[in-house]
């Protein structure tokens, strides 16, 4: 009796501590992705009136615009993880195997600083360097490079700079926790052994860090994927990413039928290349959310 | 311990009593909160301060523009404000498809107070059903800013002149298409009940605006943004409302704010009444208070426009009278009042909206 009333108090226990998460499953995450599902399928068809049809997404794929900006956000995302990686690694290399102590430490802090303010102030910042009047094309002009101010906003590099700026940190935490669990002695018997540089860094590290790459590249991938502000400051006239059009479908547009298709096509798109990506690199969904 | 709280406790007791006996001398007594969603500039601090003196109503305001205060209404079906001030033409669509606000009970209103032919105007473009769903609340008019040091400009399609490349910018908004249609010659108010011919011709807009696109340095999404790039040179020339040009008149007087010859267009921001929305009674107290000529005539100079109220003309700023009458020498005749936009309209408008940012 003791111990059977034992049992029930620690399930009870497990299931109060769970609610938190539970509720904030359901009710944030689960209901209202369902409602916005159900949104997605209907089409208005008077004022006020609507009926259930595949409009929203017959439009996605009828009108080449939207493809266009879908396929255009999906490939500047990629080059946008891909550089990160390649600019995070030599970082999260020097914090954990060249650097020790206070200095590793400081070299985090330095990544971590441009955190401490929000997204709005890091992307105006960029706006305030890059202008026509901003502070790099006057250092340019003054260096006698240009001839006169150049415009640096407003083009896709320019989104890149941003895009890579924001999310270096989340490629560098995870690079940094797979590549500090690598044992030094390994990569000196390798080089023992007669191996260079290379393939020590292709025999040995990458694979060693690879749940930590593919961590920081989902990461960075649904981060940039998703991103709105970065993409609309910097970008201008000619921005085009999904986000924004989801954005303006919902409030601009009021046509929340519309932008619900969107949203879960965006969705459908991140799940697709988180899929792919982990299916190319071999890893298991569970090792590298444990890593990230 | 015990009875030190207990006293304590006691005394909080008695302060609260007085409080909301209103009987401590200075504390007005509390009547709740007003809360309204606005634009930029409509509640001056001093104004709202006031308005909480005279009534106890503490003012809440949020701001917005005219899409987001829609959205968010549509998305609580009309709660979580007791005002709302979009403009003229978009009650009518959203109130019938979407049904956000609650009529106005003008037995409730000093409606002496308000100008005559303003009012009108809404009663014309914000009636459903009978019911008048807006009062106007202030005006102005849509128009272009100029650098004049660096160039001239008439109309709207002067800002696709090639001299201009990358010089001038417009909102990628239905104000834009509207004030192009008109430049090109074309009255798109007309088309209104004919959606395809109205489609017809916004496609028409479109593809002007497409070859015209190199010319925009950017689309601008607010204010500041387009007075940042005027004063800082990087525009010459953009589409502009006049308050935002006067502005920056007064700061540089090389910057002109124009009416176009093809006519500037006028906008008319209300008071409208969120369907949920909860004190009542304090929305009319506000509306008379706003409505009293001093007050109108700060609200007024706080935003740089004219105010619906009657008698706040002549207390506006005489600077401010001085530039409307140098940038619309014929006065009223040279604004063109926004009808109500029947709904389904924005859809083909924001299509072509669409294509315009998509086009390289």
């Amino acid at each position: 009796m003791v111990e059977a009333s034992g049992t029930l108090t620690r399930r009870l226990l497990l299931w109060l501590l769970l609610a938190p998460a539970l509720v904030w499953l359901l009710g944030l995450i689960l209901l209202p992705h369902l409602d916005l599902a159900l949104l997605s399928f209907r089409e208005r068809t008077g004022p006020g009136e609507y009926a259930y049809s595949l409009a929203q997404y017959r439009t996605f794929f009828a009108e080449p615009l939207y493809w266009d900006v879908f396929v255009r956000t999906a490939v500047i995302s990629l080059i946008a993880t891909a550089i990160t990686l390649l600019i995070a690694f030599p970082i999260a290399w020097t914090i954990a195997k060249l650097t020790q102590g206070r200095v590793s430490a400081l070299l985090f802090a330095v990544c971590l600083i441009p955190f401490w303010v929000s997204e709005t102030v890091r992307t105006l910042g960029w706006m305030i360097l890059l202008r026509e009047t901003g502070v790099l094309p006057g250092v340019l002009v003054s260096l006698g490079v240009t001839d006169a101010p150049v415009e640096m906003l407003y083009r896709d590099a320019t989104i890149l700079v941003g895009l890579v700026y924001t999310s270096l940190l989340f490629m560098v935490v995870p690079l940094y926790s797979s590549l500090e669990s690598l044992d030094d002695s390994l990569i000196e018997a390798a080089y023992d052994l007669g191996g260079n540089g290379w393939t020590v860094l292709r025999t040995i590290v990458i694979p060693h860090a690879a749940p930590g790459i593919t961590a920081g590249c989902i990461v960075v991938f649904m981060l940039t994927l998703g991103n709105y502000l970065t993409a609309s400051l910097l970008g201008g006239k000619n921005s085009l990413w999904f986000t924004e059009q989801i954005y303006t479908q919902f409030i601009t547009r009021f046509n929340w039928e519309q932008g619900a298709a969107f949203g879960f096509l965006l969705l459908l798109l991140s799940s697709l290349m988180v899929w792919i990506g982990l299916r190319l690199s071999g890893q298991k969904f569970a090792d590298v959310m444990s890593r990230s | 311990m015990m009875a030190m709280l207990t006293r304590r406790a006691a005394a909080l007791a008695a302060l609260a009593a007085l409080l909301s006996l209103g009987v401590l001398p200075g504390v007005a007594m509390a009547q709740g909160t007003l809360r309204i969603i606005t634009w930029a500039d409509y509640v001056p601090a001093d104004v709202a301060a006031q308005f909480t003196k005279e009534t106890g109503i503490k003012v809440e305001v949020t701001l917005s523009n005219n899409e987001e205060m829609i959205s968010k209404l549509r998305a609580t079906r009309g709660a979580g404000f007791d005002i709302a001030q979009p403009s003229q033409d978009r009650i009518l669509g959203p109130q019938q498809e979407f049904g956000i606000y609650k009529p106005i009970d003008l037995t409730k209103v000093k409606v002496d107070l308000i100008q005559p032919d303003l009012l009108a105007t809404v009663r014309r473009n914000a009636t459903v059903g009978g019911k008048l769903y807006a009062l106007p609340y202030v005006w102005g008019a849509e128009g272009m800013v100029v650098n004049t040091q660096r160039t001239k400009v008439a109309d709207y399609l002067d800002l696709c002149r090639s001299d201009l490349k990358g010089r001038t910018s417009v909102r990628l908004r239905r104000p834009t298409l509207m004030a192009f249609a008109f430049a090109m010659g074309k009255d798109p108010f007309a088309l209104y009940g004919d959606p395809k011919a109205y489609s017809a011709l916004m496609d028409q807009i479109g593809a002007r605006l497409i070859a015209c696109k190199p010319n925009f340095r950017f689309f601008f999404d607010n204010r500041d943004q387009l007075l940042n790039g005027m004063r800082s040179g990087e525009l010459h020339a953009a589409m502009m409302w006049d308050s935002g040009g006067w502005k920056l008149a007064r700061e540089n007087p090389a910057i002109q704010f124009i009416a176009p010859k093809s006519g500037a267009l006028g906008w008319l921001d209300t008071y409208t009444l969120p369907a949920r929305g909860k004190n009542e009674a304090a929305v009319y107290a506000w509306i008379n208070f706003t409505l009293r000529p001093e007050i109108a005539a700060r609200i007024a100079k706080n935003i740089g426009n004219f105010s619906a109220a009657k008698g706040a003309e002549p207390l506006t700023d005489p600077k401010l009278r001085a530039q409307f009458a140098e940038s619309f020498p014929r006065g009223f005749k040279d604004v063109r009042w926004y009808p109500a936009i029947p709904p389904g309209l924005e859809e083909i408008e924001g299509r072509v909206l669409d294509r315009i940012k998509a086009a390289k």
